[in-house]
């Protein structure tokens, strides 16, 4: 007995590769740059938009036919800003220092065109249950490629994997360090995750190239 | 569909519906839960206190490690022997000063209204501690913190903390691998108020000049760390006179 039909399953998984909404439709660039210079809040970042874009999917197909379409871009706002605002205030009260590791995401979630462009493009045409796979599927598919740049950016750019250092000390220059190697200090700047990210689409292309645009 | 939603008069009702009842939901959830969040920020303030006076549980962990909220009150009165409000010339005690709110009070000083200045006094193994607060702008938006400083003007610790500095950047302002490195400056240049900087090319990566009234900045955090270092240098200025009347050397 299959959980999901192929159709559905098909939601989950396009994301995930053929259709990732970073490198391939090159959507949530913005954040990906921001904040991947750490493994963790690569991770942080990745669980939060799964959770707003799951409930934010939902949200919107079920209003899908009382929004009047002429400013239905204010409404999705809306509903995103109220969620990401309802999950803050609750961690605040429950979980306090959860709230403060996620409290610099709030406006990089707000903003995440990922969240909207799957609002707009699936949500406001399909039913619920697909519109909260399709939902599930794009943030994985997002949330996978913020944890690879966010890999490589903190381990070429600090020897550090969720803060702990996996390649030696730079300091006190042991392990890898004791024979010349150092931190690439580019890796932690933006202009790297534009690099690694360009190194994914051109890895991807490259198994795949019905992904390839003819011109 | 029963009704047209291409309308006028359905699009300004639609949108009038969903401001009030968003807007009642977050009012009712903000409010309903404003105990519980203001007793998470009092609790809080005091382990940020502590932190930066070295009462933590930092011992055998990498990270900063706070009292326990279940414990921090207890061992709050412990420490903290003496809290002091600085209001022009007056000085005055008061329990309850950790809970003065910087920004208010510096925006108060801005408009050239009465401010209030904070001291907290705390005592751990016979030694005192002077523990003020801190408050400036980083990247996005504020920063603040505490410094404890001894009768010498030595910082014993810092704690630093910050609402919306980039993660991975910035943000590691209230790592430990920053924040450690403050312990052992003097503010104090010459016999003046020197503060302490946060440059590059400090070529001192693991800190060990203490004579120098600066520590390394963090790599891609520039602003943050200049923020940082106005920060400080700033607050401090606000308790120059009392800072000298402790000043034993």
């Amino acid at each position: 007995m299959a959980l999901l039909t192929k159709k559905d399953a098909n939601l989950i998984i396009d994301p995930l590769a053929d259709n990732n909404p970073i490198t391939i439709q090159v959507l949530g660039i913005c954040s990906a740059l921001a904040i991947t210079a750490e493994l963790k809040a690569s991770v942080v970042m990745a669980i939060s938009v799964i959770f707003v874009m799951g409930v934010g999917n939902v949200v919107i197909s079920l209003m899908r036919n009382i929004i009047p379409s002429k400013i239905r871009i204010i409404v999705q706002l809306v509903v995103i800003a109220a969620l990401v605002i309802v999950v803050d205030q609750v961690l605040k009260a429950f979980a306090y220092e959860l709230s403060k590791t996620l409290a610099v995401f709030v406006g990089l979630i707000i903003t995440n065109c990922i969240i909207m462009g799957r609002f707009e493009a699936f949500a406001l045409g399909n039913g619920p249950w697909r519109s909260f796979l399709d939902g599930i599927g794009n943030a994985l598919g997002y949330g996978v490629i913020l944890i690879i740049v966010g890999f490589f950016r903190e381990l070429l750019g600090s020897g550090t994997l969720f803060g702990y250092p996996v390649l030696g000390d730079p300091i006190t220059k042991t392990g890898l360090y004791s024979i010349g190697y150092e931190n690439n200090g580019f890796m932690i700047l933006p202009p790297a995750a534009l690099i690694v990210v360009g190194i994914l689409i051109w890895v991807q292309r490259s198994r795949n190239t019905a992904l390839i645009e003819e011109n | 569909m029963a009704f047209n939603t291409e309308k006028n008069l359905y699009t300004v009702l639609f949108a009038a519906l969903m401001v009030v009842v968003v807007g009642s939901i977050l009012a009712y959830l903000a409010s309903g839960l404003k105990p519980l969040i203001k007793e998470n920020e009092r609790f809080e303030k005091q382990q940020n206190i502590l932190y930066a006076m070295g009462v933590n549980d930092n011992e055998g962990t990498g990270s900063v490690s706070f009292i326990p909220t279940d414990r921090v009150e207890e061992v709050f009165t412990s420490y903290i022997k003496e809290q002091l409000v600085i209001s022009g010339d007056q000085i005055t005690e008061d329990d309850q000063a950790y809970l003065i709110d910087m920004k208010k009070q510096l925006a108060a000083r801005k408009k050239g209204q009465a401010f209030k200045l904070p001291v907290y006094i705390g005592e751990k193994e016979g030694k005192k501690f002077y523990i003020l607060p801190m408050y400036g702008k980083g990247l996005w938006d504020a920063i603040w913190g505490f410094i404890a400083l001894d009768e010498n003007m030595i910082v014993q610790g810092v704690y630093f903390d910050h609402k919306a500095e980039t993660p991975g950047l910035g943000a590691n302002i209230k790592e430990r691998f920053f924040m450690d490195d403050f312990e052992g400056e003097s503010i104090m240049e010459d016999g003046r108020l020197a503060g302490i900087k946060v440059i590059k090319g400090n070529n001192d990566p693991a800190n060990t000049d203490k004579e120098d009234n600066a520590v390394d900045a963090l790599a891609g955090a520039t602003i943050t760390g200049n923020g940082v270092t106005s920060m400080i240098s700033e607050s401090l200025n606000l308790y120059k006179d009392y800072l000298e009347s402790v000043r034993s050397n």
